[in-house]
């Protein structure tokens, strides 16, 4: 078990000796992790205090002058500074936002510290990619192989720990998604922390004699078209997984790709339309359908409207 | 700065002020006010004090300058022109289809904008993170920063300010341009931007006050910036909105409105006129 913030607080440490990489934070490198990449770069390491938008304008400057900026913060505060973030955007800058503590799993500090829809303004952005790494192993190679993507791109980071799935040597690779099992009967396409439920989902849908396959779809934009439309084709049936709103996200990043090119039916597992709210992680997951039974439960569901 | 010095820097104010009308009334729209309360700033900015080059314009040791109230950027494109950054041809091209001259700047190095600016609030903070950058790589250029008056109801400008001076940026001089009006009125009447100086200087600025219009005070009050070391420093330049453009000069409306082309050409002549009186004055002081 590690956190995929805690993952990323390392490889930044590591890949930091790369003398363009400026570390930017509001304040969190506690939380964040980039403590580890302050430790040993401190003269590359700037504090902003609480100011986010000031911490994303100034970010525009750094980059403009040639550096690779990397900033860590809670996710819900990156959203502050939405003024500055289209900017970046728009010029295309090296800037690259790893957010911690994203989705659900600030669970206790409720809704003020959690996000639901994050994935979708980003993906709104122009010139963004857009990165949910399942695990520690795929958030450190997202990390390393942040420094070759060029422009803007937005990673998000669980406050969370979570089971390690995939082999140490795993490579992340930007647009491409991973097939973890194939099956015959119905597609799901998860990512972050709905990648080890689905799995779950799999299996027990295995014992009731439905074969789903299954593929990790961590990076969101750019979207692996092809993987998608090949799922649908061979399975014909295909469930979206995500801890974030069913509106903008994975699921609707899907949705437009089969509904141009290869339209099935399609279900979405992920949050409806609302906030998040105090509780035990789990007790949140469950509340809001993020679990392995409801995984399940939408592929009988699609493979009903299949028929 | 002896006299011949500054009959050229007025010269070229008076230069990019009719740019500004021209460009103005060719694009229909754009905001010849705030424009032309900046240009004796401008003309001393880029003809006297900032180091470029326009035969090497991404030269790494030049200037910044970070022009935050991106509204005003005719009079910065009318500085490019006449500082051979663009050709005279682009006076026509101002919010055009295809233009580079877009209706507020878009980060182009190669032609001297450093910032994409529109949304008031961010210049300074960009200026810093150009001037961070400068520090780390042991560059001694400077970043000139100019700002409108109204944009100092914008939050972020204060969270730059402390910023800049906890970080020691004494390559950082931001101007404000203190014309004393925004679009729907005075600064004072929307949201009381005073007292200007003290916050500045509560934040930890070296703050002085000029004479917006006077080529020789601005040129004093940048030298005397230059010399202060361990903190920004700001100036506010007193101004006046559509200065020598005689019809606009303290009328609101003026703001983003430009003049007909009728309007225009009635102007021009007693522009001209109005200016080689000016000229003629600078002769006798």
């Amino acid at each position: 078990m590690m956190s995929t913030r805690e993952a990323f607080g390392k490889a930044l440490a590591r890949i930091g000796s790369e003398q363009s990489i400026v570390v930017l934070d509001a304040d969190v490198s506690g939380s964040t992790k980039t403590s580890e990449f302050r430790k040993i770069y401190p003269e590359r390491f700037i504090n902003f205090g609480i100011a986010e938008e000031n911490l994303f304008a100034t970010a525009i400057g750094l980059a403009y002058s040639g550096l690779k900026v990397y900033a860590s913060l809670y996710s819900v505060f990156v959203l502050k500074a939405y003024d500055q973030l289209r900017i970046i955007a728009h010029d295309n800058l090296e800037v690259k936002i790893f957010a911690s503590h994203s989705g659900l799993t600030n669970a206790s500090d409720g809704w003020s510290h959690q996000t639901v829809e994050d994935v979708a303004v980003f993906r709104a952005l122009p010139n963004f990619k857009v990165v949910v790494p399942a695990d520690a192993v795929e958030a450190d190679s997202v990390t390393e192989e942040s420094l070759s993507v060029k422009g803007p791109m937005y990673v998000r980071l669980s406050r969370s720990e979570s089971p390690i799935i995939f082999e140490k040597g795993f490579k992340f690779e930007l647009g491409r998604g991973n097939v973890i099992s194939e099956g015959s009967d119905a597609y799901i396409i998860a990512n972050g922390n709905m990648l080890s439920p689905a799995i779950r989902a799999v299996e027990s849908l295995k014992k009731e004699g439905i074969s789903a396959g299954l593929i990790n779809m961590s990076s969101v934009k750019p979207l692996d078209e092809e993987l998608v439309i090949k799922a649908a084709r061979s399975s014909g049936a295909v469930v979206t997984a995500e801890e974030h709103s069913v509106i903008g996200g994975l699921g609707g990043a899907v949705a437009e790709t089969l509904s141009k090119s290869y339209p099935v039916p399609v279900e979405f597992v992920g949050i409806r339309d609302s906030f998040g709210q105090s509780g035990k992680l789990e007790e949140l997951f469950e509340f809001y359908g993020l679990t392995a039974e409801n995984i399940a439960l939408s592929v009988k569901r699609v493979l009903e409207r299949k028929k | 700065m002896n006299r011949e010095e500054a009959k050229r820097l007025k010269e070229l104010s008076y230069r990019m002020m009719i740019d500004v009308l021209q460009m103005t009334t060719e694009a229909g729209s754009g905001h010849p006010g705030g424009s032309l309360s900046s240009k004796d700033i401008i003309a001393v900015l880029f003809f006297k004090i900032m180091r470029h080059n326009p035969k090497n314009p991404t030269w790494e040791d030049r200037d910044r300058l970070v022009f935050s109230k991106g509204h005003a950027v005719p009079i910065l494109y009318a500085a490019l022109i006449e500082a051979g950054y663009l050709d005279r041809s682009y006076i026509t091209k101002l919010r055009k289809f295809g233009s580079p001259l877009q209706g507020h700047p878009e980060w182009n190095p190669s032609l001297m904008i450093e910032a994409t600016t529109g949304s008031l609030g961010n210049g300074l903070a960009m200026g810093n993170g150009i001037a961070f950058a400068g520090k780390l790589k042991k560059k001694d250029y400077r970043v000139f920063v100019l700002m409108g008056d109204g944009e100092l109801q914008e939050g972020t400008v204060w969270e730059a300010a402390m910023f800049a001076s906890h970080y020691a940026l004494d390559n950082v001089i931001a101007i404000v341009d203190r014309n004393g009006l925004q679009q729907s009125g005075p600064t004072e009447k929307s949201l009381s931007v005073e007292p200007v100086a003290e916050k500045w200087k509560a934040f930890g600025w070296y703050v002085q006050e000029v004479d917006g219009h006077d080529v020789e005070a601005l040129y004093d009050a940048f030298k005397a910036a230059e010399s202060v070391t361990s903190r920004p420093k700001v100036i506010i330049a007193h101004t006046t909105k559509g200065k020598g453009s005689l019809i606009g000069e303290w009328v609101t409306e003026f703001h983003g409105k430009p003049l007909s082309k009728a309007e225009l050409e009635k102007l021009l002549p007693q522009l001209e006129e109005k200016h080689i009186e000016e000229m003629k004055e600078i002769d006798v002081n």
